[in-house]
């Protein structure tokens, strides 16, 4: 586990972004929000590439940067009079000291080297790189065989696929040894099938190589199947960080995550597997999902989009749906539109649901009452 | 044209490879430079540093001679330093010719920057590599075209030169008569024999040199600068 402390502020034309969190990176952290809400600016910050960000950014104990004992207010108020003595004061390790890994969205492998020659490249300059203290970190064969390098290497980046560049671009930037991989939407140009196949690498990523991630996207898809936890960036401000169940099960937040396909994050464990079927015991009853390959005793990430889960008064009969879980509601949301959203406690955990107003109305629903959900469909995210 | 002094053909060739060398020193850290600042003063630099292109060799010959020479700034101070005169030398050719020179440099070099661009140069400092290295091993390489530009534009333009050459120069065998001051020489004392040679020579020269370039830059990969 390690903690990265970011305390910063930046200035662009038609956008600022400020933030001010305590980050425990684990495993896969998301970092996740609407195109345009400063996610690949607060990771280029974290990484040395935005020079003109105020403010802190320590890594377990380690300063990145610091403006020493100004508050960024009084740092505004002293600019015109003292511009040099703030420069004087301020800490700020450049890209290139800063023991970060970076992904970055296009790749940006060398063209002049070949896909060996750019991983060499990492390996020379990196953490590990002679005279840059002692210490053998990962390798070059451990790489090459986790990504399956080996066929890629004598060739040139610009004849790879856009699933092998990724590939290739993961492994520079493992060589280079950092103590965190920062991955800037490495999927997003990638079609579904390669994106599939992409993932599975990422997953296997912190646990393989020891590092944690902190991992940029606007697909909550991904957030579900990769991430335990995460953060939420809306507008240039952090507006939640926890569980990913948590958050995307918070009401209070919907509206950041509007764009989004709106749902919900559940776990449950593996039971039994009969006809086609895995049954999974879910804390107030079980659930039917098609067969998925997993051993009795897994605890499964279930996605459940909120427009898939119905609401009756009643245990209702006749019905095609399987999976009905006793629920309570926590919640009621009413937007602007004719929707009505949801919050059903089911045990500890929590689902989201969509529905419409009138319906609201006729079933006369209200806080606190108790319901049972109708679960239309459930999507399989991941194992844990 | 029995003994056809050849001397004036190995000086331009002399000038123009110290040129170049001294070129590629100054030209290649402001062109960096302009590639990549956000300052406003970019035009005006780009404006000055342009100035060669337009004005008429002899214009600026007439301010190097003023600049250059016993009584001008640098060219005192060179006299009290050294006892010599910058005009009328080898040494003062050569800060006349890079001044002449520049845009030829500074500007192959400032696009072929430009066209690498900063995204590969941020890539290489999150792998751990320096700025300097990042110069050397990733910017260089992928500007190659923008060097090879800079050297050849840089000489050929060097050899060509004759307005700038005679006013600060002059014709001094062995150390300002450059060769297109000797074919100007030789035409003036009608040695139209001589005049041939020499003016072929360097015609013929020229074209390898330029068709060397061009044939070389073909297998010189270009485009995006990272995939």
């Amino acid at each position: 586990m390690s903690e990265l402390v970011v305390d910063v502020a930046i200035e662009k034309p038609g956008f600022s972004l400020q933030v001010d969190e305590s980050i425990a990176l684990d495993r896969i952290t998301a970092l996740f929000g609407a195109s345009g809400s400063g996610k690949t600016t607060l990771l280029r910050i974290i990484a040395g590439l935005e020079p003109t960000a105020r403010g802190k950014v320590v890594f377990d104990g380690q300063v990145w940067q610091e403006d020493r004992g100004r508050t960024p207010a009084h740092e505004r108020s002293t600019a015109s009079s003292g511009s040099l003595r703030t420069a004087r004061k301020r800490r700020f390790l450049p890209a290139h000291e800063r023991a970060v890994g970076f992904v970055f969205q296009d790749t940006r492998l060398f063209t002049h080297l070949s896909v060996e020659g750019n991983l060499r490249f990492a390996l020379r300059h990196g953490r590990f790189a002679a005279g840059f203290g002692t210490g053998s970190g990962i390798g070059m064969s451990e790489v090459v065989a986790a990504l399956e390098l080996e066929s890629l290497l004598a060739r040139r980046p610009a004849s790879l696929s856009g699933g092998e560049r990724q590939r290739v671009a993961i492994g520079r930037a493992l060589l280079a040894n950092p103590r965190v991989l920062l991955m800037d939407e490495p999927l997003s140009s990638l079609d579904t099938a390669r994106k599939r196949e992409i993932v599975s690498y990422i997953e296997a990523l912190p646990e393989r190589f020891a590092i944690p991630v902190l991992y940029v996207t606007h697909d909550i898809d991904e957030v579900a199947r990769l991430s335990n936890r995460m953060l939420l960036l809306s507008a240039g401000r952090i507006a939640a960080q926890g569980g990913v169940g948590e958050i995307l099960g918070r009401i209070d937040l919907w509206p950041s995550l509007e764009r989004l396909e709106a749902g919900s994050v559940i776990e449950a464990r593996v039971q039994r597997h009969d006809n086609g079927m895995t049954h999974l015991a879910f804390e107030t009853g079980t659930l039917q999902i098609p067969a998925v390959d997993a051993v009795p005793g897994k605890v499964l990430r279930l996605r459940v989009h909120a427009r898939d889960v119905a609401v009756a008064t009643e245990y209702p009969q006749h019905l095609s749906i399987r999976n009905i879980l006793p629920a309570t509601i926590e919640k009621i949301d009413l937007d602007a539109t004719v929707h009505a959203d949801l919050l059903l406690g089911v045990g500890a955990q929590t689902l989201r649901a969509r529905i419409t107003r009138n319906a609201l109305e006729d079933l006369g629903l209200t806080e606190g009452q108790q319901v049972h959900a109708l679960i239309k469909s459930v999507l399989f995210e991941g194992r844990l | 044209m029995e003994g056809l002094d050849l001397g004036p053909v190995w000086l331009s060739i002399q000038l123009a490879t110290v040129t170049v060398l001294v070129l590629l020193v100054i030209a290649t850290p402001l062109a960096w430079w302009l590639a990549f600042t956000r300052t406003r003063a970019r035009a005006v630099i780009e404006a000055i540093v342009a100035l060669p292109l337009v004005l008429p060799p002899t214009v600026l010959g007439f301010y190097l001679l003023i600049v250059l020479g016993p009584a001008g700034a640098i060219g005192g101070f060179w006299v009290q330093l050294t006892d010599t005169t910058l005009t009328f030398s080898f040494t003062g050719l050569v800060i006349a010719s890079v001044i002449y020179s520049f845009p030829f440099a500074v500007q192959p070099l400032q696009g072929a920057f430009e066209a690498v661009g900063r995204a590969p140069l941020e890539a290489a400092a999150t792998l751990g590599a320096t700025p300097m290295q990042t110069f050397a091993r990733v910017a260089s390489p992928l500007a190659l075209r923008g060097y090879v530009s800079a050297i050849v534009l840089g000489f050929a333009h060097t050899l060509g030169e004759f307005g700038v050459v005679l006013m600060v120069g002059g014709n001094i065998p062995g150390s300002t008569k450059v060769v297109s001051i000797a074919v100007f020489e030789h035409v003036e004392t009608i040695s139209y024999a001589d005049a041939h040679i020499l003016s072929a020579g360097l015609l013929a020269f020229s074209f390898v040199v330029l068709l060397a370039v061009y044939a070389l830059n073909r297998r010189i990969p270009i485009g995006a600068a990272y995939v």
